[in-house]
């Protein structure tokens, strides 16, 4: 057993696991932070994608041990209390999903696109960062347009300076 | 994944060592390994976690660009200096995997890899690079030797690798719309000396050089010197993505496509 100190969301969590668990099961599993999913397990849909101390990676394929000590932020840590994130807003307003399974994982890539390339997204850009996002309803047009519209969101609110 | 050790030594002389053991594998950023071992194809007894040594980090300097092997393909992509110096490399960085594997993934991993369809090891291959180990320096016209096979030695590190400045140089990629990955990548490097054109995805052995494209791009950097200079399917990979008469077909057009694109 391995001793592992994550914040997650905010608050320090330290758990004793096994050196085989992998992020997202320390999240789900030993955390019940359901919100982050498990697709693949291949690291190819991007459904797990949660941010290592601010940057985004697949959790499916990390070692909770390899990053203890990290930040992590999951999508459960994006809304202030009732107050949805404004890309989770977008995700709604926009009708970003259809089953919904890969939505996590969309939002917590799409923060970390405006993170990396700013508030105003052209289409081919956000078409191109979400290529380890894998959506299998194929309802991809409508992702795009939520993340064209949050992105500018969370300019105008700040968010995006966070 | 079948049960292991996991270390994530603070030095160099204590991750040699525990790399030495029976079954050990080194870990990098675990784009690769961490896949393998759950669908366990492999089953080491011990994990070494590289993390912890700060091998990261990019130096230009003297024509030469100097990258840390545990520097994330993230990293390379966005790096300003390597920009200037060779931005073919810092692009090939920008198409490795997808931006969260960018986040993690490593130069060092890549090469000691050496996947087949790994973009690396032909932007090593082309620009002549040394890859600098704990213990020696290696030639990358030594390094890579097979398929997943190098010289590396059992418990060697790669500390760097070294690139020399090209005058100019560029990556073509042809991706399997799947996978992402090479079906044919082609680096086109060309230095006062010569050019060196490596070709990745394509080759049954793995990353190699297309020696008939060097002679004739060495005396005409340009496209057309190599239109009519027949690429053979010998020894190229052939699956339901691609056949080897394809493939030879490709690294053709991917070639003259980097010619044409070389700054």
């Amino acid at each position: 057993m391995a001793s592992v100190t994550l914040n997650v969301n905010g608050k320090s969590v330290t758990r004793g696991v096994d050196a085989r668990t992998l992020l997202v099961e320390f999240l789900r599993e030993h955390m019940r932070l359901t919100g982050t999913h498990v697709g693949c397990d291949t690291t190819q849909c991007g459904c797990c994608t949660v941010h290592v101390n601010g940057e985004a990676m697949k959790s499916c394929t990390l070692l909770a041990v390899a990053v203890d000590g990290a930040t992590i932020t999951t999508i459960e840590g994006l809304a202030k209390g009732q107050d949805l994130h404004p890309m989770q807003a977008a995700f709604r307003e926009h009708h970003g999903l259809q089953c919904g399974f890969c939505t996590p994982g969309m939002i917590m890539s799409a923060v970390d696109m405006v993170r990396r390339k700013g508030t105003d997204l052209d289409d081919k850009t956000i078409r191109e960062e979400l290529e380890g996002n894998i959506c299998r309803c194929t309802g991809y047009h409508n992702i795009v347009k939520a993340i064209h519209y949050g992105a500018e969101a969370m300019g105008k609110t700040g968010t995006a300076a966070e | 994944m079948y049960p292991f050790n996991y270390h994530r030594p603070g030095s160099l002389a204590d991750a040699v060592k525990l790399a030495g053991a029976d079954e050990a594998k080194i870990m990098a950023g675990g784009m690769t390994l961490l896949p393998t071992m759950k669908q366990r194809l492999a089953a080491p007894s011990d994990i070494v976690d590289l993390n912890g040594l700060g091998l990261s980090g990019i130096t230009v300097a003297a024509g030469k660009v100097t990258i840390g092997a545990m520097t994330r393909h993230a990293d390379v992509a966005g790096s300003a200096e390597l920009k200037k110096a060779i931005p073919a490399l810092a692009e090939l960085a920008g198409m490795i995997g997808d931006p969260m594997v960018r986040h993690r993934g490593t130069i060092g991993g890549s090469v000691a890899n050496d996947d087949p369809a790994a973009d690396y090891p032909s932007a090593c291959l082309a620009l002549g690079a040394t890859i600098v180990t704990n213990m020696r320096e290696i030639a990358a016209d030594d390094f890579f030797v097979g398929l997943f096979e190098t010289a590396l030695q059992p418990g060697e590190i790669i500390t760097k690798i070294i690139f020399p400045v090209p005058e100019k140089a560029n990556y073509q990629k042809f991706r399997n719309p799947a996978s992402r990955y090479a079906i044919v990548g082609v680096f086109v490097a060309k230095f006062a000396a010569g050019v060196r054109v490596a070709v990745t995805g394509a080759g049954s052995g793995g990353v190699f050089r297309q020696t008939d494209f060097e002679v004739a791009l060495g005396k005409d950097f340009s496209a057309k010197a190599i239109e009519g200079i027949a690429q053979s399917a010998d020894c190229l990979n052939s699956d339901i993505h691609a056949d080897a008469a394809y493939r030879a077909h490709l690294i053709g057009v991917m070639a003259r496509r980097a010619v044409d694109a070389a700054k």
